[in-house]
């Protein structure tokens, strides 16, 4: 069981590098001028992105025989796979449009996904009775693989709004643009922060009321933000800048909050610092990389993407879910917040459809709009599950 | 009502934008669809006239025009997804703990914001009559705006002549010219064929359609739609939807709420089963929870039909219906009901064993007896001259100003006033017994009672559920699926050839995947001579 | 032309309205409904519904139905519930007069043992019929939220009013004076 478990977790990290090198392969296709060479290395980049994600595939069976069940029961199941489902999407569209600057962008985002899913506990967990259900795997890996499919829609309208905005100027564009690919130096820094700490086994132990009992919460990071009323135990550990609000009485909402905030100044740390490298904005010194890009086709994978992607989220993370709640909570409705958001998921992307076949909204509108609907997508994943909890909370 | 007649003969209704036969955009109407200045022609519904953009005259088509627009619709679902998220901030009524008054709940727990929470009636906004409307106006729009498109275009494409307008061909997004002598058209056919295109010509003009069908693909989800609206609109009506509760208690007999006295339930057991927390795979996760970590809730139970006359009340008369067992995930079905294990408390107590021993001495023994607590008798003899007779019993004790009294009917905590007789005395000793308490009523007690065994039993919460509605609403998703699917799966893709003098035009028009139609056209050229025709579109940033 | 003209106008503004007025009647039913809450079978002036209980340490059982012609008083109780212990001894002061001028006083219990019944029986010197719904079937029936609930019905079987909280003597006399046959 146990050697099940390593092998598994071998395979994942395999799949992790593969993924990294191949990103680099893409990379060398954008560079160089002679078609020849760039083929040849679009060519070795899909090729070790499939070795990559068949590796992915590997670690997902072993780890479902070591437990058991289907490995999507946990955030950091859930969100590891997730990132197999986009690399799957993107490899999917590749052999639609044969495009290499997809994978440029497609697997990074899928790597920042795979190292995220691995802040988060990584034991396996058994399965409350619940989630006892084949649905759980038909449910869960068909909207994920649904969500998969959307997010290289976002991946398509980043490099699109990164080719087309005007950098000359500064503008409503450019700023946003800068924000977006901040959040994901924000996400690097929370890896590494993350990383780094749990390395040096920090550890720092409050006690703080929490629902009006005594509890020790103990802390992987730094404070900077302190429970509430909360007393430092470690003698080693820094003493808070500040406390949580009082109104904030989660076991670990103060807890939550201090990552939340390591996350923002390492984000804004790293940002700066490239900024400073690049001295012009990041998106800025991608867009030339772009030129020989054509945006028609960037904005067609877009679409693509989401006409494929729709149907599928449908299936899997409403119809589906409604069988699988049918069933389990006798209603196959409920308004539980993870429910809402995947609706409101639905909605954005009929808007999209509808904006983009009867109003025309293409191109700029339509990647920007992508962009929204990826951070729907994360929303729903991050922020519903760590912050409004639900029927639907693994953390 | 004007009529435009066009050049190629065809008459068309008024606010046609291009002709409906050969694609002519008609003068004076090309504002309709934005096409004046522009260099493509917009191709949404083929320029065909649309009603809500023609009538506009009484009030009932005003309203009819605002819900045909895409425009609202789009508003709508912007309206809907704020509305939505909002509800999502803090957990709505149905998922705050029960027995907590909300009004103070939402304050205690998250502050102020929490109260306007509540005051605006935020904590119930998926069932407030204005999120209903908004969703029903999404309802409404949808059947407009689709009766609205759906005819003209199904019209149109049925009218289409494959012999097209010059400008109409030169303003398509993919457009060629091909000047050559000997191009070879019956080869264009043949490849198109393979291609699985249509082919209509008219005097050597050609038009190869393929997957019509799935232009009708967003009317078909939409009809799923509103079959799934309408599906969970009849939950209203009590005859096709019943949703209640019931609990019941080990050992016990319940009559099935919503099912008018005619059914009944027997728990037999209720099961509830932990991970073992020594199981190597998941230990850690078992400690970091620092709770056992369910794995069954589980009711077996004997399902009964009641076969007399229904009359609340009275003793019933049942006949086993089937026995079964309610799991997560696992409901038990029997006629038109489902129940479903949904909720479950434990450990109420059943039996209480006491005995009699001195008062100093706690390993003397004079008797046993014990109380079955679902219906204790009054009066215990134990055989050998000691009586024990219940002065009081209270399932659920709490002091009240220094007196016991019970808050409920159910044995959470419960407790006794005995009067003990030992053998030969008329005066009784009397005391007061109860989980933690043991007081003797007078102080001078030569005997005490001490409770050496108690007996638990679980209770069983389970939903009834009835529910005509759902085959309709799985209707409706089904048909949703194939819609979509129809719709975006498949595009519809036209390419026209025009013969001319000296070589032919081509043009090409999809609703979706330009490259993927460009794809087609070249295989359908190669080996003709026909040069592959160009994307005119330029995309503005 | 101009005719047909007209009638196509004439049958769209038919259809529109038509379409408008199906819809605009399923959102306006969706609404009621979804507001309305559960239909209330217990109302003033409804048919009070039948139902069989024992008489409490007796094997005599009480049919609603054999009591027409009578006022029958409905009192929802139980031992662990404080007000329904302040207004018992109001029901025993009035039970002899109305039970003599034909008026039924029904006091069902909700306790599930007969042992804190009959306690409580004793403590109070209560000696008007008590009914036992120990399953709670027909305080379903008569949908009884809060106790004590009090229903008073008329000699023709229809409900008359329906009290939720104690009663005070003097408003129970009227409630009963209410019910009593001509």
């Amino acid at each position: 069981m146990v050697d099940m478990l390593t092998i598994s977790s071998n395979l994942l990290y395999a799949s992790f590098f593969l993924y990294l090198i191949a990103t680099f392969f893409f990379g060398g296709t954008i560079r160089d001028r002679e078609k020849g060479s760039s083929q040849m290395a679009g060519n070795i980049g899909i090729v070790i992105t499939i070795i990559g994600f068949l590796s992915q595939a590997g670690y997902f069976f072993t780890r479902w025989s070591a437990s058991g069940h289907a490995p999507v029961s946990n955030l950091f199941e859930y969100t590891t796979f997730f990132g197999m489902m986009l690399v799957l999407a993107f490899i999917v569209l590749y052999f639609i449009y044969h495009v290499n600057w997809l994978g440029l962008f497609a697997l990074p985002v899928a790597l920042l996904l795979i190292a995220f899913a691995s802040m988060f506990p990584t034991e396996l967990s058994p399965l409350v009775p619940s989630l006892q259900s084949h649905w759980l795997y038909i449910h869960v890996t068909t909207a994920s693989l649904g969500q998969g499919i959307l997010s290289v829609s976002f991946v398509a309208g980043l490099i699109f709004l990164i080719r087309q905005v005007d950098q000359t100027n500064k503008s409503k564009h450019t700023s946003w643009l800068e924000f977006v690919l901040y959040v994901l130096v924000a996400t690097i820094a929370f890896i590494i922060i993350s990383t780094t700490f749990s390395a040096m086994e920090y550890e720092a132990t409050f006690q703080a009321p929490v629902n009006g009992q005594e509890a020790e919460i103990t802390y992987e990071l730094p404070a900077i933000v302190g429970p509430a009323s909360g007393e430092l135990l470690s003698t080693e550990a820094m003493s808070p800048l500040f406390s949580a609000p009082e109104w904030m009485k989660g076991q670990d909402a103060a807890k939550k909050l201090n990552t939340f905030l390591w996350s923002i100044f390492g984000g804004v740390a790293l940002y700066g610092l490239l900024r400073l490298l690049l001295r012009k904005r990041i998106a800025a010194s991608i867009q030339p990389m772009l030129k020989r890009v054509n945006p028609e086709l960037v904005d067609e994978v877009a679409y693509r993407a989401v006409a494929i992607g729709f149907p599928i989220f449908t299936l899997g993370a409403l119809i589906f879910a409604m069988i699988w709640a049918q069933q389990a909570w006798d209603r196959f409705w409920g308004w539980d917040p993870k429910e809402v958001w995947a609706l409101i998921t639905f909605f954005f992307y009929a808007a999209y459809l509808h904006l983009r076949l009867s109003r025309g909204w293409q191109g700029t509108k339509s990647a920007w709009l992508a962009v929204g609907g990826f951070g729907i997508i994360m929303f729903n994943l991050i922020v519903v599950n760590l912050v409004i909890s639900g029927l639907h909370s693994y953390a | 009502m004007r009529q435009i007649n066009c050049e190629c003969g065809h008459v068309n209704p008024e606010g046609t934008v291009l002709c409906e036969s050969c694609g002519k955009p008609v003068e004076g109407n090309q504002h309709i669809d934005g096409n004046e200045g522009e260099q493509l022609l917009n191709m949404r519904y083929d320029g065909t006239a649309r009603r809500s953009q023609t009538y506009n005259r009484t009030v009932v088509d005003k309203v009819w025009n605002f819900f045909s627009s895409v425009k609202v619709g789009v508003w709508l679902i912007v309206t809907t997804v704020i509305a939505s998220a909002v509800g999502t901030i803090f957990p709505q009524e149905m998922y705050i703990p029960p027995n907590v008054d909300p009004a103070t709940h939402y304050q205690d727990q998250f502050g102020l914001l929490g109260q306007i929470y509540y005051q605006l009636g935020f904590h119930n906004l998926f069932t407030s009559w204005w999120y209903m409307i908004l969703l029903a106006m999404i309802g409404i729009s949808i059947i407009i705006a689709s009766i609205d498109r759906f005819f003209p275009l199904y019209k149109i494409l049925k009218k289409q002549k494959p012999k097209r307008h010059e400008t109409f061909m030169k303003k398509q997004r993919v457009f060629g010219r091909t000047e050559s002598e000997d191009v070879d058209i019956e080869r264009f056919k043949q490849n198109l064929k393979k291609q699985r295109f249509k082919i209509f010509e008219q005097d050597g003009h050609l038009l190869a359609e393929k997957n019509r069908f799935a232009r009708w693909g967003p009317y078909v989800n939409h009809i799923g739609l509103i079959v799934f609206l309408i599906g969970a609109l009849l939950r209203f009506v009590p005859a096709l939807y019943i949703d209640e509760f019931v609990w019941v208690r080990e050992g016990e007999t319940a009559v099935i709420s919503g099912t008018e006295g005619k059914y009944y339930i027997e728990n037999k057991d209720f099961i509830l089963e932990t991970y073992d927390e020594n199981d190597e795979r998941f230990q850690d996760a078992i400690q970091n929870q620092g709770a056992p970590i369910p794995k069954n809730f589980q009711t077996d139970a004997v399902i009964y039909e009641r076969v007399d006359d229904i009359v609340p009340g009275k003793e019933p008369e049942l006949e086993v219906l089937k026995e079964a067992s309610a799991k997560m995930n696992q409901p038990i079905k029997f006629e038109e009901f489902a129940l479903y294990q949904a909720s479950y408390q434990l450990n109420e107590f059943s039996e209480m064993t006491f005995k009699i021993h001195d008062k100093e001495d706690e390993d003397t023994n004079y008797g046993e007896f014990t109380v079955d607590l679902t219906d204790p008798k009054t009066e215990y003899e134990l055989g050998n001259g000691y009586n024990v007779v219940i002065e009081n019993y209270y399932p659920e004790y709490e002091m009240n100003d220094g007196r016991p009294v019970s808050v409920s009917k159910f044995p959470k905590n419960p407790a006794f006033v005995f009067n003990l007789y030992p053998p030969g005395e008329s005066e009784p000793e009397t005391s007061f017994l109860g989980i933690g308490a043991n007081i003797d009523a007078s102080g001078d007690n030569q005997y005490k009672l001490g409770l050496v065994n108690f007996d638990v039993r679980d209770v069983t919460g389970l939903t009834v559920k009835k529910d005509y509605t759902l085959p309709i609403i799985a209707l409706g998703g089904a048909i949703f699926m194939i819609g979509v699917i129809q719709g975006m799966y498949w595009n519809h893709r036209r390419i026209w050839l025009q013969p001319k003098e000296n070589g032919v035009w081509i043009a090409g028009h999809t609703n979706k995947n330009w490259f993927a139609l460009r794809r087609d056209i070249g295989k359908a050229v190669e080996g003709t001579r026909i040069e592959e025709p160009v994307d005119q579109f330029e995309m503005k940033s | 032309m101009k005719e047909s003209t007209l009638k196509k106008k004439q049958k769209r503004l038919i259809f529109r309205s038509a379409m408008l007025l199906v819809m605009a009647g399923l959102v306006v039913f969706a609404v009621v409904s979804s507001l309305g809450g559960e239909d209330a079978v217990i109302a003033k002036g409804e048919k009070a519904p039948n139902f069989q209980l024992k008489k409490f340490g007796t094997d005599e059982t009480v049919d609603l139905r054999d009591l027409e012609g009578k006022g029958v008083m409905l009192n929802f109780w139980a031992t662990y519930c404080e007000p329904c212990k302040d207004e018992m001894p109001y029901m025993e002061e009035l039970y002899d007069k109305y039970e003599n001028q034909g008026v039924e006083i029904l006091a069902i219990n909700l306790d599930s043992t007969d042992i804190v019944v009959e306690r409580f029986l004793q403590e109070y010197g209560l000696t008007f019929p008590i009914l036992r719904d120990e399953s709670g079937q027909v305080m379903d029936l008569y949908q009884i939220g809060p106790i004590p609930t009090s229903i008073f019905i008329n000699p023709e079987g229809e409900i008359v009013e329906q009290v939720r909280g104690a009663l005070t003597l003097s408003k129970l006399d009227g409630y009963l004076q209410q019910i009593t046959p001509e």
